[in-house]
């Protein structure tokens, strides 16, 4: 039943999604290609989206794709999954914070699994990345106006800080995508 | 019963306007919370920011839950929690009932073409940062470069293993590498 797989998988990616929302997508996008809700296509637009609107991005993808599936019900069981355990965790947390960080075990276990995820997170980004202008899963169609617009995106998002200047934030970058998109597509 | 409602509104008004996700959000909150409410002081958020690191979910949600408790217990923290979760639920939910129609229009498609552009290059620059704040040392640069490639080639090879597996593999790995300590702790 839907319910019961967007429940469950969604719980999933909230139990498991350390680090934040780069570090979810990983996570949401095995989940939800598994369960063949969306198509890999479809959910790069929904995390666009998601980044365009407000709040946790983790929080809207549940929602986008609990709705895409089966409507408020399905969105509102995607969305109370994936938000669930971080609130259980955190009141659980209060009460043993402190001797918890002191605690050598869990440190360790901790200080393998943060560069694992940044190491997860890197991977998704290039292969996400390349995927945009090259198919790597079916027969490597090229598209060099993808290419051509990702070197673009690229120089303005990782030069500034070279340069000591200030990083362009998220919501500029989509927006400059969108624009060049527009004009390199329709020309 | 104030309180309550006072929780719920300011975090309403922090989810409505925080776009990005949740390393976006945590300036906002401290802005609110420890700058005007003064709900909780800098240094909680520090703490509150270090355990949102390590546990699982979205940072914002583990912030929302640990300053409504602080205020006003579990009630507190419930009303938080909704309060940030529901300005994007209800975003999304009208959002995405006419996103399908406005796909299909040539406009609109050249420009989530860009976007599917920028999407990857952004989760890349998340990764720069965290990667720069990493500690420098071999044995996490080696958990981290490994992961990447074990990712990577399940990718390409679109293999059954998730990053589910991969997380757990790294954290049996923290396990025994404590083991090993302690055991040679005892020796000694």
């Amino acid at each position: 039943m839907i319910y019961i797989d967007l429940f469950l998988g969604f719980l999933k990616v909230g139990c498991f999604a350390f680090g934040g929302a780069y570090a979810a997508i990983p996570l949401i996008r095995d989940v939800v290609l598994s369960y063949g809700w969306v198509t890999d296509e479809t959910l790069t637009y929904m995390i666009a989206v998601s980044e365009m609107t407000p709040g946790p991005i983790m929080v809207n993808l549940a929602t986008y794709v609990g709705r895409s599936q089966s409507g408020f019900l399905g969105a509102f069981i995607a969305t109370f999954a994936v938000v669930f355990p971080a609130f259980l965790i955190m009141l659980l947390c209060m009460f043993v914070f402190s001797a918890l960080m002191k605690n050598r075990c869990f440190n360790s276990v901790i200080n393998t699994s943060k560069p694992c995820v940044i190491g997860l997170i890197l991977a998704v980004g290039i292969f996400m990345t390349a995927e945009a202008f090259f198919d790597l899963k079916v027969d490597g169609g090229f598209d060099p106006k993808a290419l051509f617009i990702t070197v673009l995106l690229a120089a303005s998002a990782f030069l500034p800080p070279v340069f000591g200047k200030k990083k362009i934030s998220p919501i500029a970058l989509i927006v400059v995508s969108a624009f060049l998109g527009i004009v390199v597509y329709s020309v | 019963m104030r309180t309550i409602f006072d929780l719920l509104l300011t975090f309403m008004k922090i989810g409505f306007f925080t776009f990005g996700g949740g390393y976006a959000m945590l300036s906002v909150i401290e802005d609110n919370c420890v700058e005007k409410k003064k709900w909780i002081t800098h240094d909680d958020m520090m703490n509150v920011t270090v355990i949102a690191e390590s546990t699982p979910g979205p940072i914002a949600i583990n912030c929302a839950t640990f300053i409504g408790y602080r205020q006003a217990g579990i009630l507190g923290s419930i009303a938080a929690t909704v309060g940030i979760v529901l300005p994007s639920f209800a975003v999304i939910l009208i959002i995405s009932g006419f996103l399908d129609n406005f796909l299909e229009m040539e406009v609109v498609k050249s420009a989530f073409r860009g976007i599917k552009c920028a999407v990857g290059i952004l989760i890349v620059s998340a990764a720069v940062t965290m990667i720069k704040k990493m500690k420098k040392k071999p044995f996490p640069i080696a958990v981290m470069v490994l992961s990447a490639l074990a990712m990577l080639v399940t990718d390409l090879f679109s293999l059954g293993f998730s990053a589910i597996t991969i997380i757990v593999f790294a954290a049996l790995l923290g396990l025994s590498v404590f083991a090993v300590k302690r055991i040679r702790e005892r020796r000694a």
